[in-house]
C-alpha cells in the first residue's frame, strides 16, 4: 500500500461534506431540525381516527365519554338530550368535542352527525404558533398541550383552522387552552383506545395506525361508491391530520372549513422566519457602511471649515 | 405634575383632575380584571381570542413607536444634524409607545406574570410570535439605553451619561435590525391564518407592508407630538428645539409621503398578486378602498403638497391623518376583517375601551413628567458645547 485507504479517504470528504451542510444548515435555516422540517412525513406508524359520518347517529355517547374521561365538569344540558342539536355549537374550554347536526340533502329526514374535535394535524398550526413550545405533536399522533408553560397568548387559537383550542377566560390564576388530546396521557400511552371510540355504538369511529384508516377509507369508498362522496377529509387538507373523515355528503355543506389547500400551515411563516438571518448581516453592513461614509464627510466638511481634524468626534453628543 | 412641594391648588387643574379620574376608573377594571379573568371586561371569545386591547396596544402601538429607529438612522448614522433637535423626543415617543405596548400584553396574556417563559425558560423558536416577544424584549432596552443620556444628563450623572453616548450608534444599528424584524413579524403573525383574515388584507406581503407604514406611523408621531410640545410643553423647551420645528416638520412630511407612496405601491401589488379585484366591488372591498385610497393614498399626496407649499399646518394635519390610518389598518387586520366570515361576532367591550383610555392617559403623564425634567425638547446647557 503506497497511500492511504481510498474508501477511507472517500468517507472523510463525505463526512466533512455532510458537516459543512450540518453547519450551513444550522446557521441559514432558523428552524432546522424543528417541526418545520419540510420532507419528513410523519411517522409511520402514527395514529388516527376514521369517522364515517354515513354511521353517526346522534346519541352524543363519544360527547359522555369524553368529559368523563378528561375530567370535564358536568354540562348543562344532559348528553341524551337531542335539544341542543337546535343550534351548531364548537368545542370549548369545558367540551372537547361536539356533535352537530345537518340535513341531508340527499334523504330528507336522515340528517347527518357531526362529530367535531381537534384534528390533530400532522404539523399544526398551533404547534408552529406556540412561543414556548407548550404545544407538541407525540410521535403517537397526538397534539398535546403543556399548561405548565403556557403564558396565556392565544395565537394557538388564532392560527387553527379548524376552530378548535378553547381558552378558560373566566379563570383568573391558572387560565388554560382546552381541547381534545386525543386521550394522549389517560388512554393511548396505555395501550387504549381512546374514550369516544370505545363508546361508539355504530362504529362510526375507527382507532388505528393512519395509513391503516386510509386503506380502510378507501375501500369502503371503493365498495359503496353510491354512498360515500370520493373524499377523505384529512387526507391532505393543510398537510394531513390525524382524524380522518368519510361521508356522504359534500363536506363543504356539513361546516368543514373549506380551500383550506394541502400546504401544512408552518410553511406560511417559514419563508418570512428564514428572512431573519438575513436582517441580522444584511443591515450592519449597510448602515455601518452609511455611517462611517458620513463620519468621514463630517470630519472633511470640519477640515475644510478649518477646525483641527478631530477624528474620534463623532454625531452621537 | 405632582411636584413635590408645590401647592395642590396648582396641580390641580381641570386637565389633571379629569386624568386622574379617568385612570382610576381604568385601573378599577385592571383590578377586576386580574381578579376576576379576562372575561370580566373583554369580549373575547374562543372564535375571537384576541381584542382591541391588542389591536390598540400592540398592532397599532408598536408601529406608532417607530419614531425612534427612523430618526436615529437618519441623524446618528446618515447625520442628518438638522433633525437633531428632535431625535431625543423621538427616541422617547418611540420607548414609552414599547414600554405600553408590553403593560398592553401584560394586561391580555391569561398569565402575565410568566412573560420572561420565551426568553429563559421555553422556546418555541418556529413561531413568529417568539421572534415578537425577543424582539420587543431586546429593542425596548435598547431604546432604554438610547434614551439614558437624557435621563443620565438630569442625573447629572456624567461618566455613566459619557458611557451610554458610545453605544449611540452599535444601539442604532441594533434597533433598526430589530424594528424592521418585530414591525415585520407583527403582521407575518396573521400569515397563520389565510381562512380567517379577510383575502384583501391577507397577503404574502403582510410583513413588509406593516414595516413600510410602520415608518409613515412613527414620521407622523414624530410631527404631531411635535406639535403638541410646541403648544402645551413650550417652557421646557429651548430655542434652538422650536426653532426647528416647523421645518423639520415639513421635512418628515415629505419622508413620509414617499413612504406611505410605497406602501400604496405594495398595497396594490399585493392585490394583485393575489388576484382579488373583484372583491373590491364588495362591502368588504368598499371598505378596503376607504383604507386605501383614504387613508394611505391621500395622506401621501397631502403630505407631498403641503411640504412643497410650506404648508405646516397641513402636514400636521396629515400626520394625524395618517396615525389614523395606521391605527385603521392595524384594526382591520387584527380585529375587523379578522373572522369577516363568521356571523354574530362581538368586536370588542366597553371596558376594554375604558382601560385602553386610562391606559393611554397614563402613557401620555409619563411623557409630560419625563418631558418636562429631562433634557429632551432642550440640550442640558451642561453639555451644549459639546
Amino acid at each position: 500500500m503506497k497511500t492511504g485507504n481510498p474508501r477511507h479517504a472517500f468517507h472523510r470528504r463525505g463526512f466533512l461534506k455532510r458537516a459543512a451542510a450540518a453547519l450551513g444548515s444550522s446557521f441559514f435555516s432558523p428552524h432546522s431540525g424543528s417541526v418545520l422540517a419540510q420532507d419528513f412525513p410523519g411517522r409511520e406508524d402514527r395514529l388516527g381516527m376514521l369517522v364515517d359520518l354515513t354511521r353517526c347517529i346522534g346519541c352524543r355517547r363519544c360527547e359522555a365519554a369524553c368529559n368523563q374521561t378528561s375530567s370535564l365538569p358536568a354540562p348543562e344540558i344532559p348528553f341524551g338530550d337531542k335539544s341542543v342539536f337546535e343550534e351548531k355549537r364548537r368545542t370549548n374550554a369545558k367540551t372537547y368535542t361536539v356533535v352537530n347536526r345537518y340535513p341531508n340533502p340527499q334523504r330528507v329526514g336522515m340528517p347527518v352527525y357531526v362529530k367535531t374535535q381537534c384534528m390533530h394535524c400532522d404539523e399544526p398550526a398551533c404547534v408552529s404558533a406556540c412561543l414556548v413550545g407548550a404545544l407538541k405533536k407525540t410521535p403517537e399522533g397526538p397534539v398535546i398541550y403543556n399548561a405548565d408553560v403556557c403564558i396565556g397568548c392565544r395565537y394557538c387559537i388564532i392560527s387553527c383552522p379548524f376552530y378548535i383550542p378553547a381558552y378558560e377566560y373566566s379563570n383568573a390564576f391558572e387560565p388554560k387552552v382546552q381541547k381534545c388530546f386525543m386521550c394522549h396521557d389517560t388512554r393511548i400511552l396505555k395501550g387504549e383506545v381512546p374514550a369516544c371510540a370505545t363508546e361508539c355504538p355504530v362504529e362510526a369511529l375507527t382507532f388505528g395506525k393512519r395509513r391503516d384508516l386510509l386503506v380502510l377509507a378507501r375501500s369502503r369508498i371503493m365498495e359503496n361508491p353510491d354512498r360515500y362522496v370520493d373524499h377523505i377529509y384529512g387526507e391532505r387538507e393543510v398537510g394531513g391530520t390525524s382524524w380522518l373523515y368519510i361521508s356522504g355528503v359534500p363536506f363543504e355543506q356539513l361546516g368543514f372549513p373549506g380551500n383550506l389547500g394541502t400546504t401544512p400551515y408552518p410553511m406560511l411563516t417559514r419563508e418570512f422566519l428564514s428572512f431573519v438571518p438575513l436582517v441580522l448581516v444584511v443591515w450592519p453592513a449597510l448602515l455601518g457602511g452609511f455611517y462611517l461614509m458620513t463620519k468621514r464627510r463630517m470630519q472633511e466638511d470640519r477640515a475644510e471649515s478649518g477646525e483641527p481634524k478631530k477624528p474620534e468626534q463623532t454625531l452621537e453628543a | 405634575m405632582l411636584q413635590v412641594g408645590r401647592p395642590a391648588r396648582e396641580w390641580m387643574t381641570p386637565f389633571n383632575v379629569v386624568a386622574g379620574l379617568i385612570v382610576l376608573v381604568g385601573l378599577y377594571f385592571i383590578v377586576v380584571r386580574f381578579s376576576q379573568g379576562l372575561a370580566s371586561i373583554t369580549d373575547a371569545s374562543d372564535d375571537q381570542p384576541w381584542g382591541l386591547l391588542l389591536s390598540w396596544g400592540l398592532f397599532a402601538g408598536v408601529p406608532l413607536s417607530a419614531s425612534g429607529f427612523a430618526l436615529g438612522t437618519a441623524v446618528y448614522l446618515f447625520g442628518m444634524k438638522e433633525y437633531h433637535p428632535v431625535v431625543r423626543n423621538a427616541i422617547l415617543i418611540g420607548f414609552l409607545g414599547y414600554f405600553f405596548a408590553v403593560v398592553f400584553l401584560l394586561i391580555d396574556l391569561g398569565r402575565p406574570w410568566r412573560i420572561y417563559y420565551p426568553m429563559f425558560v421555553s422556546f418555541g423558536p418556529a413561531s413568529v410570535m417568539f421572534l415578537v416577544a425577543w424582539h420587543v424584549a431586546l429593542y425596548l432596552s435598547c431604546q432604554a439605553l438610547e434614551f439614558s443620556p437624557a435621563a443620565l444628563e438630569w442625573l447629572k450623572l456624567k461618566i455613566l451619561r459619557r458611557w451610554a453616548l458610545a453605544l449611540t450608534i452599535g444601539l442604532t444599528i441594533f434597533g433598526v435590525i430589530l424594528s424592521t424584524l418585530h414591525q415585520s413579524a407583527l403582521g407575518a403573525m396573521f400569515l397563520l391564518a389565510p381562512g380567517k383574515l379577510h383575502p384583501l388584507w391577507y397577503t404574502p406581503y403582510l410583513p413588509w407592508l406593516f414595516f413600510l407604514s410602520s415608518i409613515a406611523g412613527g414620521l407622523s408621531m414624530v410631527i404631531f407630538v411635535g406639535m403638541l410640545t410646541q403648544r402645551f410643553l413650550k417652557r421646557h423647551a429651548d430655542a434652538p428645539y422650536l426653532a426647528s420645528l416647523e421645518p423639520i416638520s415639513l421635512g418628515l412630511g415629505s419622508a413620509a409621503s414617499i413612504t406611505l407612496f410605497s406602501y400604496f405601491a405594495l398595497k396594490v401589488i399585493a392585490l394583485a398578486h393575489g388576484d382579488h379585484w373583484q372583491l373590491l366591488s364588495t362591502p368588504w372591498g368598499y371598505w378596503y378602498l376607504v383604507e386605501l385610497l383614504g387613508f394611505v393614498l391621500l395622506p401621501c399626496f397631502l403630505f407631498a403638497y403641503a411640504s412643497s407649499r410650506n404648508n405646516v399646518t397641513l402636514v400636521r394635519f396629515t400626520a394625524i391623518w395618517t396615525i389614523g390610518g395606521i391605527i385603521l389598518n392595524r384594526f382591520n387586520v387584527s380585529l375587523i376583517a379578522f373572522n369577516w366570515s363568521l356571523p354574530d361576532r362581538q368586536l370588542f367591550h366597553w371596558k376594554e375601551l375604558v382601560i385602553i383610555l386610562s391606559v393611554v392617559t397614563i402613557q401620555i403623564l409619563t411623557y409630560r413628567w419625563i418631558a418636562s425634567r429631562m433634557p429632551v425638547l432642550r440640550e442640558d446647557q451642561q453639555y451644549q458645547s459639546e
